[in-house]
């Protein structure tokens, strides 16, 4: 902090930051809840996020009825943040933010520092790379993760590859099978460690079915060979406990491995002021104002929790904007948590993991594993709450689930658990 | 054409450089031939960066004095060049009798071969020096350090080339041949020919071929592979000072244990594994199991998410694994074989050694050649050893304002501005691979390992240096990026 006081400080009322759609509705709530001093930062030269290299259709279903491609969803947005007159600085990053909300950012010409009454993290999530899932082997190029290699398709018109394998079956992974093939590439095959997909179901049948592409479940690579460019992969099944069986190991020759082997939530800014994070999310503690453990600082979207649709993450940090300009507008007033909430049998997570009670809410939460024709049920010490039936429950899907302020009424810990 | 040197160094690792680097300093026509696109690419690239004290090597050894003089030479090699080390010591702890008798006899070895500081410490002053650390006794180096060992490599050769030396990048010597008026003739792989009154054998994993070339016949190198993983830099700051265990008899290394990186990572390894082919820097699902459980014994609070990369490294061996242990460095002026300086089976403590190898070689080549100081010779490379982000905010904000591509971070994990991509881009040996990149501006080192970075690296040098899907190679012609464009016509992009 050599230096910091030096460099005078700006005061904001609401400070967003990440461009993507999570930021963007984010600043749209908060002006439209009444705050007239927002301030969205995006790191990129352009607001829109991971949408702008999203060039296949599908997105706004449940908000628009419509099948928009990821720069029109983003566009819808950016044309009303506009036209509320939020300020936005593009090509700005943060460096650094303190649990008393201080920013250090850094742009083209200035390194600016901002105090803020209520900030709201949008970051967004990374991909998980090679090295964190310890694939073996050498290191050769043409080896790249689903959306790194879409960025170069979709946005820098270049080809990085002709023949294509592909490790996870998440659903970058799947568009990029479509694209790749559209484009001209043989792509040879899915492979997936799990015993089910990762991606959502609609995916599954556009990206590969309809054009023979190949998804092999229970297998991995366990050898990438190459040693100047990639040469092929070595793959194999795996048994319950995902370790690869030796003799079912075979060679497929590509020049492309990508990887769409999950995503992480960008949470270094969040650790480091200090905000409390759910080990099973990799994204804040919230309560059900999107509050973090940290007063004033909100969290929304993909850095919260990994999403499966877009739609999901525009209402969600519509809200969590609204509840940051209402916290900067208050004269920074909390709400106290009176309800614990923890995801019980068959869940993985659930969030807010913290209630007010005092308002109605929607839970968010993914289940373990694949099941047909099952009930959602939230209990209070052993007594129902809410429940929520349904045909399907799929890990790869989200499912939210609505709880009336009444029901909430006499609760203290919440548990949800499939029945 | 025949391109004539006064000295040809065959090798562009930290050793070759380090002696091109020396003969810089005399006004010498000097090259080195480096088969690889950049610098340090081999083994000096592929290690634990950690300079050693001296004290595992025995009296009197080519090693030990190497090693002892190089440690002392490292402060202010590092300061001139804009390098980064630590000087954080070592602890190398014993857990019984036996090893205990085995601190003591390393300690007054140490004190022989010239190292300095060495202290036996018992458990609570081991405590205090490393929290956490358990064990009887251990001998406690404050000479032990860490460095960046492609920082040194490159430093080295950008000062070597600024005071006059050639650096031949992408030249495998395949042939060597003595000329009848005294002096060497050598071609390489691409046809291209050079001569040389002294030939500075520092080809490393290669030295025994080169050797043969020039018909010396009774060296031989077995590639002994040791992997490693890098570790998210969370969890910086946790080791403070290097940990080792009491080195085993015959072993052909030091052990698997933690490393802090100058950069504020953890390694774990290094393990060991004779291997027939000399470039096999694989990773093996074996070893990389053994390490994770190696690393989780060593610290429990490693998460699974920390492990962000693995890579091998491979040792320059004299002995095959049959003998195991170690064979003293051959630092040698060929008697029979005049004007041929061998450098061989410089293993470690090889980045430790160099610039003393450096300086003995200088002394060699003086047999040969007269000595003239270079007028010119400036030991100060430009620029500066810290990471644009970890300069204060006060002189960021005025370099930002005087330069707004300080400004724009295009690595996010590692916080790299534009304007070190573009310094690192624009490097003066003229290294043009992604990894020459990477190791000049840290892009691409961190958690994300260029997911976010290398796409914004692309751009920048499709837009602003011309650069076309074809030019993009990862570390050789043969690892190129791209296969061409989605679509026909543009290169370049509108954003």
């Amino acid at each position: 902090m050599n230096g910091r006081e030096r460099i005078p400080a700006e005061h904001r009322s609401v400070v967003v930051v990440g461009g993507g759609p999570a930021g963007l509705a984010a600043a749209i709530a908060a002006k439209e809840h009444g705050c007239d001093d927002v301030l969205l930062v995006e790191r990129d030269h352009i607001l829109g996020g991971i949408l702008n290299q999203c060039i296949h259709d599908g997105f706004g279903l449940h908000t628009f009825k419509e099948a928009l491609s990821g720069p029109e969803y983003a566009d819808r947005f950016i044309r009303k943040l506009r036209g509320l007159h939020i300020e936005t600085a593009e090509g700005t990053i943060v460096l650094s933010l303190s649990p008393d909300r201080v920013l250090e950012v850094s742009t083209r010409g200035a390194l600016r520092r901002i105090e803020a009454d209520a900030v709201v993290l949008a970051m967004g999530c990374r991909e998980r790379t090679r090295g964190a899932i310890s694939i073996p082997g050498r290191r050769p190029s043409g080896v790249y993760t689903a959306g790194a290699a879409q960025n170069f398709m979709n946005l820098e018109n270049i080809m990085v590859g002709r023949n294509v394998a592909i490790l996870g079956s998440g659903d970058i992974g799947l568009i990029m099978a479509r694209r790749m093939t559209l484009e001209g590439a043989r792509v040879e095959a899915v492979f997936e460690i799990l015993p089910y997909s990762s991606g959502l179901p609609r995916n599954i049948q556009q990206c590969l079915n309809d054009y023979n592409i190949p998804l092999f479940l229970n297998t991995t690579v366990t050898e990438i060979l190459g040693a100047g460019r990639l040469e092929g992969i070595k793959v194999a099944q795996v048994g319950s406990d995902r370790a690869p069986i030796c003799d079912t190991e075979r060679f497929v020759p590509c020049d492309t491995l990508l990887l769409s082997v999950g995503l992480i939530p960008e949470n270094e800014l969040t650790r480091e002021a200090g905000v409390a994070i759910d080990p099973v999310t990799s994204g804040a503690v919230v309560d059900d104002r999107f509050m973090t453990s940290v007063p004033g600082i909100f969290s929304c979207g993909n850095v919260l929790h990994v999403h499966d649709l877009v739609d999901w993450v525009s209402v969600e940090a519509a809200q969590a904007g609204a509840f940051a300009a209402e916290y900067a507008g208050s004269g920074r007033r909390t709400a106290e948590r009176t309800i614990s909430v923890v995801p019980g049998a068959g869940v993985r997570y659930t969030l807010p993991q913290a209630l007010s009670g005092d308002q109605a809410c929607t839970l968010s939460l993914r289940v373990q594993e694949p099941w047909r024709d099952r009930s959602v049920v939230v209990t209070d010490n052993g007594r129902e709450v809410a429940r929520k039936r349904m045909m399907r429950l799929h890990p790869a899907e989200m499912i939210r689930l609505d709880i009336a302020v009444e029901a909430l009424s006499g609760c203290s810990s919440l548990e949800v658990s499939v029945g | 054409m025949v391109r004539m040197y006064d000295v040809l160094v065959v090798g562009g690792g930290v050793v070759g450089c380090s002696v091109a680097r020396e003969l810089s300093r005399f006004s010498l026509r000097t090259a080195v031939l480096e088969k690889e696109l950049d610098v340090g690419l081999g083994t000096s690239c592929r290690n634990s960066g950690v300079l050693h004290a001296g004290f595992n090597y025995a009296p009197g050894s080519t090693r030990a004095l190497l090693d002892v003089q190089g440690n002392r030479m490292m402060d202010d090699l590092c300061r001139d060049l804009k390098v980064k080390i630590k000087r954080i010591g070592k602890l190398t702890v014993a857990f019984d009798d036996e090893e205990v008798a085995e601190l003591h006899r390393l300690k007054e070895q140490g004190e022989v071969n010239g190292v300095p500081g060495l202290e036996l410490v018992g458990h609570d002053r081991m405590q205090t020096i490393q929290h956490g650390v358990e064990g009887v006794l251990a001998l406690y180096s404050p000479s032990s350090s860490i460095i960046s060992p492609y920082g040194l490599t490159i430093g080295l050769a950008e000062n070597a080339l600024a005071n006059g030396a050639h650096f031949h990048l992408g030249q495998r010597v395949t042939s060597i041949a003595s000329q009848e008026r005294g002096g060497w003739a050598v071609t390489t792989a691409s046809g291209d020919r050079f001569s040389a009154a002294v030939l500075v054998n520092a080809a490393g994993l290669f030295a025994a071929d080169v050797c043969r070339m020039a018909g010396i016949t009774e060296h031989e190198i077995y590639p002994c592979r040791g992997e490693y993983y890098v570790l998210d830099r969370r969890l910086d700051g946790i080791v403070k000072t290097l940990v080792y265990p009491v080195p085993k008899k015959n072993s052909p290394g030091l052990g698997i244990h933690l490393t802090p990186t100058v950069d504020g990572n953890l390694l774990v390894g290094p393990s060991a594994e004779y291997l027939d082919d000399p470039e096999d820097c694989a990773c093996s699902r074996d070893v990389m199991k053994d390490l994770r459980r190696e690393a989780h014994h060593l610290m429990p609070e490693i998460h699974v998410t920390d492990y962000i990369r693995s890579f091998s490294g491979i040792r320059a061996k004299q002995t095959p694994p049959s003998v195991g242990g170690n064979k003293d460095f051959v630092v040698e002026d060929r008697k029979d074989v005049k004007g041929f300086i061998n450098l061989l089976g410089i293993e470690s403590p090889g980045l430790t050694s160099a610039p003393a190898i450096a300086a003995m070689v200088r002394a060699m080549v003086e047999h040969h050649l007269p000595l003239a100081p270079n007028p010119t010779f400036n030991p100060v490379r430009p620029g500066s050893a810290l990471l644009f982000s970890d300069r204060p905010a006060e002189e960021r904000a005025d370099l930002i304002a005087q330069n707004p591509d300080y400004g724009e971070i295009i690595c996010r994990c590692e916080k790299i501005t534009k304007q070190e991509i573009i310094d690192a881009v624009r490097n003066p040996l003229g290294a043009r691979t992604m990894v020459s990149i990477k190791y000049r501006a840290r892009a691409s080192m961190g958690r994300c390992q260029g997911g976010f970075c290398i796409p914004r690296i692309v751009r920048i040098l499709r837009n602003e240096f011309g650069w076309s899907t074809a030019d993009f190679l990862k570390r050789s012609t043969s690892s190129p990026l791209f296969v061409g464009t989605v679509r026909p016509g543009g290169e370049g992009t509108e954003r």
